[in-house]
């Protein structure tokens, strides 16, 4: 569960909010520090953020499993390239957008699905992870996804005669989305909304009889994670210039699966962990072992899971918990917050 | 009113030619090029379900080596740089980015993947870097006026069809024609150049002709279908997996063409075993590289200074693997564009020599075939030998076709 800021105290609640600063400070003002292509990296990684807030919300918060996800990301791609290429749609607008499409794609999906016990979802889900590259490729839709090629756009141009480079500005645009999105879930799962996700996830008769539709609950749900992967790929269209169906095989849906277990599974913070292993990983792995960097990989995510179970965001809630006890007099509360 | 001395005018034509021939020996550089090194960047799929094309690029690391161990070029060694892309378009920008932001090479070589290197094709013609000898026979590796930074190496598929077509308007010019071909750019590609190719004989008929989706599950309906119309002639423009149902299908429905393949569907590990042997003799496709599994180069000067290679820089690699030929050809064919540049080492210049070369030959190509590019020509590979399977091996047997 996440640490809910309402009931913490005081002191704890300013330290937090004063990391929290710090942070998106520094994010915006690492493109101005960094080479060119570092900048696009970090662009990536905002979009990988996205996804894993969305899937965090379903597998962490709601318990649901997905091997799939990569198939909304796809989506959230395609409409971004598709209404850009085809339609001069403002590749701004193409986010929102990529965001409604999502949601329904997610909700249509999850209305049948959900129904089902976890390792039939997470075969459903994993058979849409397979359907879509393939249907990108399919022949009736090729004058829209431009087959096998993929579109390419051009590259956004710097808006008001700002000072900064393209990469920059993409980079920003991302960063502002990624935190909007941040918010969003926040609030979501600090309303009532939240709380009956929650409930249903860790009782889901109780909540039903106190009045919550689990089925349509967990659809939404459902869509509203489609949606945030849909966002992220709309993201990642605008940021690389080129939406293409290799980028979407099944491996992208096991790769975020990765990022949100290892960031940590029902925090908020694990997004953003699990979005830089993402982003790194395979370069660190690369420069280890040439010849076998899925070794490697595969190898540290071993070695991150027996060293952190709960995840990155887990690890370091302990690491300050035990740092905030020598400073805390009421040791009692602080070991109240859970997982 | 002092005249200019009589010496003035010889002296300064003197000094101005002087100084020109000295601003044409003068070294240019673009970033990556130095008086001692010269940086070559390539991305490949070392893990992903792509990674045996590695050997691609394992080999042309190999052959850096060996060229680098002799002297290197024009007192230059070559630093090969190359990084894995996973076979997957992002990682294939992110790695082509720090390529040349980070490790400022000179220029892109030997690229591997039609959809990674499509992904950065827009970016290498936008920052002005070569992108040479792509390892795709896509047209917009063709295109000079619309990406003149980039150039392919492996035979531009409408090129491959038309070779096949003429191969069949010579041999047999009544053929009544069956061909089929993916629903994708490669394949409209192919049946264009195909189509062009076949008309060289007037008597030649397509009696049939089909698309299928990578989506499908079989291609058994269009090939009765094909048997149905009454085909006597193949083309079976399929990729690995599809080639070989399209063999052991017509084998099976008793329909005996004279069935073709591309060079990209002629593996006998990957097309012809999976197929099955005895149903895949007689088949014919183009061919452009030394197989090194075959008996005819057993004696090539050529093919046994590549063994020596393989044994001393090229150990990893089985020594009868053909992408091994490949890496090594498309090595050869950089060090080629990069002695042509001699001590003007800028990207233009690179562009340039790689866009004029003429009647080269390399020592893996089979005799007689020449790569000739010119600015409105990109095209590296353009004529074919083609060979024939007779139930253990490729036999090489009839004269070149092609463009």
């Amino acid at each position: 569960m996440q640490m809910n800021i309402l009931a913490m105290r005081p002191a704890r609640n300013r330290k937090l909010l004063l990391i929290q600063s710090a942070f998106v400070l520094t994010a915006f003002v690492l493109p101005l520090l960094i080479a060119p292509y570092q900048v696009f990296q970090w662009t990536l990684i905002a979009s990988y953020a996205v996804a894993l807030l969305g899937l965090n919300l379903l597998m962490g918060y709601s318990g649901q499993i997905s091997l799939g996800h990569g198939a909304f990301y796809a989506i959230g791609a395609y409409v971004s390239g598709i209404l850009i290429d085809h339609y001069g749609v403002p590749y701004i607008w193409t986010i929102p957008a990529a965001a409604g499409v999502g949601m329904a794609f997610g909700f249509l999906f999850g209305l049948p699905t959900v129904k089902l016990e976890n390792l039939y979802l997470a075969l459903a889900t994993f058979g849409l992870a397979v359907a879509v590259p393939q249907l990108l490729k399919y022949k009736a839709f090729e004058d829209w996804t431009g087959g096998f090629q993929g579109i390419t756009i051009s590259k956004p141009e710097v808006p008001f005669g700002l000072p900064i480079t393209q990469d920059q500005w993409l980079y920003y645009v991302s960063l502002v989305v990624a935190l909007l999105m941040f918010a969003l879930v926040h609030n979501l799962l600090r309303g009532r909304m939240g709380r009956a996700i929650v409930a249903v996830r860790d009782h889901p008769v109780a909540a039903s009889a106190m009045g919550v539709n689990v089925v349509v609950l967990k659809a939404l749900t459902f869509g509203v994670s489609a949606m945030y992967l849909a966002v992220a790929g709309a993201l990642s269209t605008i940021a690389m210039q080129y939406v293409s169906p290799d980028s979407f095989a099944m491996f992208l849906s096991i790769t975020l699966l990765v990022g949100v277990v290892i960031g940590g599974l029902g925090t908020l913070s694990g997004a953003l962990f699990g979005a830089v292993l993402i982003g790194f990983l395979p370069n660190f792995a690369e420069q280890i072992s040439k010849s076998a960097p899925g070794a490697v990989y595969g190898f540290l995510l071993i070695a991150f899971l027996f060293v952190m179970p709960s995840g990155v965001a887990g690890g370091l809630k302990i690491l300050l918990s035990r740092v905030f006890k020598t400073n805390s007099k009421h040791s009692a509360i602080s070991t109240q917050e859970t997982k | 009113m002092k005249s200019t001395h009589p010496l003035m005018l010889p002296a300064v034509v003197l000094c101005l030619s002087l100084a020109s021939t000295a601003a044409l020996a003068e070294k240019k550089y673009d970033t990556g090029a130095s008086d001692t090194e010269i940086l070559v960047g390539n991305t490949a799929p070392y893990s992903g379900p792509a990674s045996a094309y590695q050997i691609i690029a394992t080999s042309m690391a190999a052959y850096f080596d060996k060229v680098n161990a002799e002297g290197g070029v024009n007192g230059r060694k070559i630093k090969f740089i190359s990084l894995d892309d996973g076979y997957n378009p992002p990682k294939t920008v992110e790695q082509t980015r720090k390529l040349v932001e980070q490790e400022k090479v000179l220029f892109m070589s030997g690229g591997i993947g039609t959809g990674s290197q499509l992904a950065v094709q827009k970016y290498m013609n936008t920052s002005k870097v070569p992108q040479l000898f792509v390892g795709s026979g896509q047209s917009r590796f063709a295109q000079p006026k619309e990406y003149p930074w980039s150039m392919g190496f492996n035979p531009n598929y409408a090129t491959e069809g038309l070779a096949i077509g003429r191969y069949i308007a010579a041999t047999k010019p009544d053929a009544k024609i069956a061909v089929i071909v993916p629903s994708d750019d490669a394949g409209k590609d192919y049946m264009r150049g195909f189509k062009e190719g076949v008309a060289n004989s007037k008597r030649a008929q397509i009696v049939a002709e089909a698309t299928y989706s990578t989506a499908d599950a079989t291609i058994d309906s269009q090939l009765t279908a094909f048997k149905a119309a009454g085909a006597d002639t193949f083309f079976n423009e399929c990729t690995p997996k599809f080639a070989a149902q399209g063999i052991a299908k017509a084998y099976d429905i008793g329909w005996k063409p004279m069935m073709i393949l591309p060079t990209v569907s002629s593996s006998i590990a990957s097309v012809i075993k999976p197929a099955g042997v005895e149903k895949a003799v007689g088949v014919v496709a183009p061919a452009y590289l030394k197989d090194p599994g075959s008996k005819e180069w057993e004696n090539d000067k050529a093919m046994q200074a590549w063994r020596v290679w393989m044994a001393k820089y090229n150990t990893k690699v089985n020594p009868n693997d053909p992408l091994a030929v490949q890496g090594y050809v498309v090595a050869e064919l950089t060090l080629e564009v990069i002695k042509r540049a001699g001590d003007n080492l800028t990207r233009e210049n690179i562009m340039k020599q790689a866009s004029s070369l003429k009647d080269l030959q390399l020592s893996l190509l089979l005799p007689g075939i020449q790569i000739n590019t010119t600015p409105d020509d990109y095209r590296i590979i353009r004529k074919f030998r083609f060979q024939r399977f007779d139930g253990s091996s490729w036999q090489l047997f009839g004269s070149l076709v092609g463009d």
